[in-house]
Formats: structure tokens, sequence, C-alpha cells
């Protein structure tokens, strides 16, 4: 006779939850991914497989101009908040409490506590006034915006990583005659690259996604490709959703898992 | 002749609630080509020294000098001190020759230069063979040599070792014991070496500072410490001490009478003008079993422990505490005493160390 | 005695606050400085084109909560406001009891995994947490809705004859919800389980304890502050949920979210949508004040 073994970590129903709960965060993206390539116009009847849904979005003037605008403003945006926040980082770790510190983490995470739109009709409001002001309505609102909110996403990891790093590298090579500069250069960065990137590709990902703080501030005709889709989801919906939603979630799936791998090297 | 490192009133405090004071106005000379060795037990202050020297910290209050010059204003890159550290620091993007060369890159030294000298410096400490790892591909000990050899590289002045070898197994540590002292020798560079091992200090040092709560205990050659603690602290820590009451009967400027607890008097030294109660140290090894009428002290055996090496026996004096003796093995050797036997202690006068308060 | 004076300290905080100044900038310029913007909103007059007339005036305030009766003029709660409120806060709970329901479980059973397969299962949940909320939302449409797979399967199969509405309720916004926010309830509690000793376990059932007991009084007490923390990152967001009843909700079942937006829209009153911005912040901010309490306490308990 077999004998039962006691699993000291079993509780009953546990696993099967678990994997309700993987089943049901898959089903639906798995769903549209496949409906993405349907040959006939349902989401919810097969009939066989095309890339034609594919082939109109591609050729679809709106989603041409709302990618590559997507794409011009996650650029910047990740450019940008990666830049102040390797040097935010660089300032607020490693150092003894000093004053203001509590204020400065306030303002850096506030966009992670601050409820999104809550921010987006803030800033409705402030640009309205400037666009009014200045009588500029070109892209810079969206890229200031998206810079602010990208900025904690983009400091955790890399802040997380100078927090890792061993203080007596660069002491020894204070030690050696190295410059504060020399020590940055040579020591500092060459370990928080892998940080930077991962932080970048955070930032990039996040500000490809916006939907709400885009939604608010943008003026008229400067729909990112998530604000032409919410808008697109009002009308009779086609696969071709479908596909645009499938090519960003490769996008996004990619970077995660080469965020993942970068945050792993070497420690 | 100035000395390589001289401190005077050297104090630290770190900011806090309350404020803690790592170092409490510390007076050291370390001359020139001397094994300098601080010894004490973590968080006596040792490893703040050595912060300071190298200018990872700054001096509350207090001079700090290299050579007459004081390094108070230079940051640690423009100071010629190089510095081991504890956790070797060694680069993990570089490999094993870059690590070498940081500091004459840094100091800007042409690379015919650079490349011969890292040459000379993997060579001196046997690694030349591993020039191309990374140092993550190497081994403990081995880190360890690139650790001494990237920091002799830019020939400093002054080497800063932080417990460089409590990482270290105990055979190899035994090794690079020897082969610092030689490195030390060969260079001519003054070492200042920090340590909580007391068998460290006393097999490298020329000198050793004691260190205890901040504060400097005793500074002496390894013989003078062991031999001649200065207090409690020192006899304690330093090897197995004896610790015994006496009456100072007379003390004749240093030559001083005592009666021990046992009645006897013996001669011994003393600082003038101690008087009244006083603790001396008697080492174990020093001590000898005789029986109770030739004896200092009369007692009664009460352990005998075997080390192969030596045995020590426990002896249980009239008053209750007990004295521990450790007398060498030989072949031919029966300690002639058996458990339960009254015994006595004998020491010849001069080993008995009176101790300050 | 004379202290040294450490010029390097100063260097240091001179040097701390040039490098923080770009980040500050753009935070003050696009997240803090509006935000006191929308507060000053708040206390002026609505424009007639949307806008504001700069008059000081608290009908906005006083339009959160309560509304004058256009027939006799008297006081009343604004229901239709209240009412938003209320499903808001009764979604935003229920979507936190729900995420906890699924999610400790998974955590669990992530935690308990053989160490090496444990970062490949976390990434299962990661994956769905960084990707876009609007297709998540979208992905959930497209399964419930009338015309999407559930009633689609359920007719072919011949149990219903016509298609269940889901879609443009609570339930479908609760669904969505608990969708999209289900990641940001598993990541703490697993975080915490991962560093949980489970030789404690052992002990609790060396002591007799069953099972259940071994969860409740062995396990959960020492995972809390992870549960603490997953509740709240999960009802945060909840409350101010936008996209997820926009979509699911169809504009019949509005949040507060909504309500905000249509002030800025069909609603053409912004200072009202200010102050429901407003509140809606002091609500959050309550409640996170509350973890951090909460969390504070724990760390005093257990470090």
């Amino acid at each position: 006779m077999a004998e039962r073994v006691f699993d000291i970590r079993k509780q009953t129903g546990f696993t099967t939850i678990a994997f309700a709960c993987f089943a049901m965060l898959y089903m639906p993206i798995i769903l549209l991914v496949v409906y993405s390539f349907n040959a006939g116009t349902s989401i919810a009847i097969w009939e066989g497989f095309s890339w034609r849904w594919y082939a109109s979005a591609w050729e679809n003037e709106q989603v041409q101009e709302a990618t590559l605008r997507s794409l011009v403003v996650a650029l910047w945006a990740s450019g940008i908040s990666t830049t102040v926040a390797v040097l935010a980082a660089l300032a607020t770790t490693r150092t003894r409490r000093f004053r203001g510190q509590t204020a400065v983490f306030a303002l850096i995470n506030q966009p992670l506590m601050v409820p999104e739109i809550v921010t987006a009709v803030a800033l409705l409001i402030f640009f309205a006034m400037i666009k009014v002001a200045t009588g500029y309505t070109g892209l810079a609102y969206l890229i200031l915006a998206h810079s602010a909110f990208c900025i904690p996403f983009a400091y955790l990891p890399i802040r997380a990583r100078l927090q890792g790093m061993d203080l007596s590298l660069e002491q020894a090579a204070a030690d050696l005659y190295a410059t504060p500069f020399q020590v940055f250069r040579r020591v500092t960065l060459p370990q928080l690259w892998p940080g930077i990137l991962a932080g970048a590709m955070l930032a990039f990902v996040i500000s490809l996604d916006d939907v709400v703080i885009t939604e608010f501030v943008k003026s008229a005709g400067q729909d990112t490709l998530p604000t032409y889709m919410l808008g697109q989801l009002r009308r009779v919906v086609t696969p071709e959703i479908n596909a645009i939603s499938t090519a960003l979630l490769g996008i996004s799936i990619t970077m995660v898992i080469a965020y993942t791998l970068l945050s792993k090297f070497r420690k | 002749m100035t000395n390589a490192i001289s401190a005077r009133a050297l104090r630290k405090v770190y900011p806090g609630n309350p404020p803690v004071e790592a170092l409490g106005g510390v007076e050291i000379d370390i001359a020139d080509n001397e094994f300098f060795t601080l010894l004490g037990p973590s968080g006596c202050g040792k490893t703040t020294i050595l912060r300071l020297i190298a200018g990872f910290e700054h001096p509350t209050s207090g001079t700090l000098e290299m050579f007459g010059q004081s390094l108070l204003d230079l940051p640690p890159y423009k100071r010629q001190i190089n510095t081991v550290f504890q956790s070797y620091a060694l680069f993990p993007h570089m490999t094993v020759a870059e690590n070498i060369g940081f500091g004459l890159e840094m100091l800007g030294r042409p690379k015919t230069e650079i490349s011969q000298t890292v040459g000379e410096m993997m060579e001196l400490v046997q690694m030349s063979h591993l020039a191309d790892r990374q140092t993550g591909q190497i081994s403990g000990g081995q880190q360890q040599r690139v650790a001494l050899a990237r920091a002799l590289a830019p020939k400093p002045r002054v080497l800063l070792l932080d417990e460089p070898l409590s990482a270290l197994d105990f055979k190899l540590r035994k090794n690079m014991q020897l082969e610092l002292k030689r490195l030390q020798t060969e260079t001519g560079i003054t070492f200042i070496f920090v340590t909580h091992d007391q068998e460290e200090a006393l097999t490298m040092s020329d000198r050793i500072a004691v260190m205890s709560d901040g504060a400097i205990r005793q500074i002496g050659s390894p013989r003078e410490i062991y031999d001649h603690p200065a207090d409690r602290f020192v006899a304690d820590f330093i090897g197995d001490t004896n610790f015994l009451s006496a009456d100072v009967v007379e003390n004749r400027d240093g030559a001083a009478t005592l009666r021990l607890g046992s009645g006897r008097t013996i001669a011994a030294r003393a600082a003038q003008g101690v008087n009244g109660r006083v603790t001396i140290a008697v080492r174990p090894e020093h001590a000898r079993l005789g029986t109770p009428a030739e004896g200092l002290l009369a007692g009664v055996l009460s352990d005998a422990v075997y080390f192969g090496t030596d045995t020590h026996f426990h002896v249980t004096l009239e008053d209750g505490t007990t004295f521990v003796l450790r007398q060498q093995n030989s072949p031919d050797s029966t300690a002639g005493f058996a458990t339960g036997d009254p015994v006595g202690v004998c020491f010849p006068a001069e080993v008995a160390q009176v101790l300050r308060d | 005695m004379a202290e040294i004076p450490d010029i390097t300290a100063r260097r240091a905080a001179r040097n701390r606050w040039l490098l923080l100044m770009p980040a500050l900038v753009i935070l003050l310029v696009a997240a803090s400085g509006p935000l006191l913007i929308t507060l000053v909103y708040s206390f002026l007059s609505p424009g007639d084109y949307g806008g504001v007339e700069w008059q000081l005036s608290f009908d906005a305030w006083f339009n959160v909560f309560m509304q004058r009766d256009i027939f006799d003029d008297t006081l009343g709660w604004s229901d239709a406001h209240l009412s938003i409120f209320w499903r808001s806060v009764k979604l935003s709970a229920l979507t936190t009891l729900a995420c906890l329901a699924f999610g400790f479980p998974t955590a669990y059973f992530i935690a308990t995994r053989p160490k090496k397969q444990r970062d490949l299962w976390m990434l299962l949940i990661i994956i769905p947490f960084w990707t876009n909320l609007l297709i998540r939302t979208f992905a959930i449409l497209e399964l419930i809705r009338n015309e999407g797979t559930v009633n689609t399967v359920l007719i072919a199969l011949g149990i219903i004859d016509a298609p269940i509405q889901m879609l443009f309720t609570e339930f479908s916004i609760l669904l969505g919800m608990v969708y999209v926010y289900l990641p940001l309830m598993v990541l703490p509690i697993y975080a915490s389980m991962e560093r949980f000793d489970f030789r404690l376990v052992e002990a609790g059932y060396d002591l007799y304890a069953t099972q259940l007991q071994v969860l409740r009084r062995v396990i959960l007490p020492l995972v809390k502050p992870g549960v603490i923390a997953g509740s709240i990152l999960v009802f945060v967001p909840s409350l101010g949920a936008y996209v997820t009843p926009r979509v699911m909700g169809g504009g019949n079942q509005l949040m507060i979210g909504n309500l905000i937006e249509l002030q800025f829209g069909q609603g053409r009153n912004w200072p009202l949508g200010a102050a429901l911005s407003i509140t809606l912040l002091a609500i959050v901010m309550v409640a996170l004040l509350a973890y951090v309490r909460a969390a504070g306490n724990d760390e005093a308990h257990h470090g």
C-alpha cells in the first residue's frame, strides 16, 4: 500500500484557485490574439485564419499616425524621465537622511499615489491655461505629462540597482586616485547600466500604454494608439482592434521579459 | 624623522540621537616603514581610524598628518594612501590586470609604464597567469592577492589593510600572514593593518595598538603587549590570563612588594605611587604546579584537560577562584598529580604584571 | 574643542540638490503644480463653455454632495452623486475582496513552488501587470459582450436562446476591475510569502494545529503586511478607475472617475470637476495614510 505523504505546504483548494486565476488572466488575452487572425468580421465566431486585419490596420492612416505619435511620445518621455531619474537616484541613495528627503520622495512618487484621473484633470486645467496664453498646441504637452508620470517607474529600478551596489567599489576607486567624475564614469555607470536600461524600458512601456492622461491632455487630432482604440470601442468592433492590440501586447511582453532578465543580470 | 601617520586628539562622532562617539581623542604616531596593527574587538574604533586616514570619513575634531602634512583637506583621491578592503572591492566589470592598473591609469601614467608595473605587481603576488580573468572567476585567496597588488601598484606611501585575511580559510590565512610580512619588508611601505585576531597581530606586527571603546589602551611591540599588558582589558583580550588580587606592602620607586591572597609576598614592578589593593596578571604558561609547600599559592587540583601539545590544569585556590596553568607535554612526562590532590602554584615573581586600573 | 567644518558634506548637499533639480522641476510643473491649480479652480465659478470665471464661489464644493431642487429651491442630498460615490466605494471594496479571494491562494501556490519555478510563475503574473490596461479591459469585454465568446458558446450549446446581457452592468465593471487589478494583489502578498519560513508551519502542525488553523494562526498573521499592501494597491486604483468603468459600464454605470470626466465634457462644470477630483484625492490619501500607519505598526511589531 502506498503511503500517503503529508505535505505541510498543502492548503486544500489553493492550487485549484491558482490555476483558475492563471486561466482567468490569460484566456481573454489568448482569445483576443486568436481572433486577431480571424478571416471573418466577428470577434467570437471563427471563420478561418487570415492576416487581413493586420493588413487593414497597417494601411489605416489613422492607425499609422497614432502609432507614430505613440512612439515619438514614448521615446521622448522615456529618454527624459530616465535621464532625470538617474540624476535623482544618484542624489538620493547612499546618503544619510537629509532635510527635505520626505518631501522629495513624496514628489517623485506622486504619480504612483495620485489617481490617474485626478492628475489628468489637473493637467487638462493647467495646460488649457498655457495653451490659451501661448497659443502652442503641439506634442510638448503630451511629452511633458508622460515624462512626469514615467519618472517614478524609471527611478525605482535605478535606485534599487544603486542601493544594491557595493559602496566599497566606489571608495576603492577614489582610493586609487579616481576623481568623483572618474568614479562615476568608470565604476558607477558601468554597473548601473542594467538598472538604467530597465528603468528606460519600464518608462517606455508605461508611456506607450497610457490612456487616461493622454485622453485629457491631447489637443485635437493628437490621438495616440490607446486613445484611438478607446475611441474605436464606441463603434462596431472588428478584429482590426484585436490586431492592433496584439501588436501592442507583443511590444509590452517583449519589454517585460527583457526587463526581468536585465534586473536579474549580475545579481 | 617625521612620522608616516600622526594623529592628535582625533575624534569622530556620528550624528544621531544620541550621537555615537566612535573615536574619543586618539593620539597615535606610526613610523615610516613600520608594520603597525590596530587590534581590538568589533566596534572599538579601529576601522574608523582607517577610514579617517583613507579619507572616507571626516574627523569631528583633531589633526591628522601624513609625513608632516595635514590630510584633512584632501579627498581620498588626492592622498598617497591605498586601501586593501575587507570585501576586496574588486571591480566586477574589469579583468585582473585592469583592476591592478586602475590606480596608475587614474594618475595618468603612460600606458607602457602601467603595463610594466602591472606585470611586476602580478609577479609579486604570483597572479601573472590569471591576468585576463574576470574578478568573479577567481578564488577568494586569488582575489585577496589582486586586491593587494591593486593597492600596491601606485606605490602608496601608506597602505591600509582592513581585516584583509578574515574571509580566508585557516591555512591560506597562515600563508598570507607570512606573505604580507614579506611584502612589507620588500616594498618598505608603511602598513597599517586592522584586525580583531590577536594571533595575527602578534605574528606580523612591529607594533600593535590595542583598542576598545574608541580609545587606545596600549601601544607597544608584540612582546611588550603580551608580557606586560598595561591594563585588565589588554591582558584579557590578548592571550589567556589569571587575575589575582594583591596588596601593596611597600612601593619604592616602582620596586614593590606585594602580598598575595595566600599571605606570601613577592617582589614585582609597579608604577610609582601605586598602593593599596591591585590586580596582577599571570599567564598560564608562566606558572607550574608544585607541592603546596613550594607554591606561592595553594589550592586543590580540580581538573586536568589534555590538549595534545599541552595540558591545562585548573587549580581551585583557597579563596575559591580558579587558577589555570598550561604545561607542555613531553613523551616521558607525567603530571605527577591527580585531581583532588592539594597542590601549589609556582611562578617567578617577575612574570607577575601589576595592572593599571 | 573647535569642530572641523566638513567641506565634503556641504559640497555633497549642494550637489544633491543640483542633481535632483531636473526631476523636481518636471514633477512640479506636470504633477504637483497642476494639483494646486485644480484646488484653486474648485473655488471658482464655471464658465459658459467650459473653463472658469475668476470669481470666488463655493458652489462646486456644495454640489459635490448636495443639490438645490430646481422647482422649490430646497436643499437636499445630491442623490445622483451619492449613488455614484456609493457605487465606487462598493465596487472597489468588492474588487478588493474578490482579488484577495483569488490572489491569496495564487500567491501561496507560487510561493510553495520549487525555488527555480517561482520566477517563471511570477512572470506570468507580471506580464499582465505591465500590459496595456485598455487592451486587457478590451479582452474581457470581447469575452462577455452579447455577441462575445461566452454568449456565442452558450447559444451554440443550446443552453440559452438569447444572449445574456452582462456588459454595461455593475457586474461587468466588477469583473473588469478584478481582472485588471488582480496582479496588484498577488505581487505584494507573494513578496511577503516568499520570505515566510515554512518550518513555522511544521511547528504549527507539530503543536496539533489543523490545516485551517495553521493558515489562520500561523501563515496569515505573518503575511498580513503583504495582504494589507495588496488590498490598498487594489482599492486605491479601483476607486479612481476611469477606463474600466467607461468601457465595461458603457456610460450607464458611472464611477467617480467618469463623473469627474463628465464635468469637463458635456457637464461643462470645471469647478465641480475640480472639487470632485480633490475629493477623490482626499479619500485616496486617507486610505494610503491608513496603510502607511498599518505598515509602520507592523514593522515596529516584527522589527
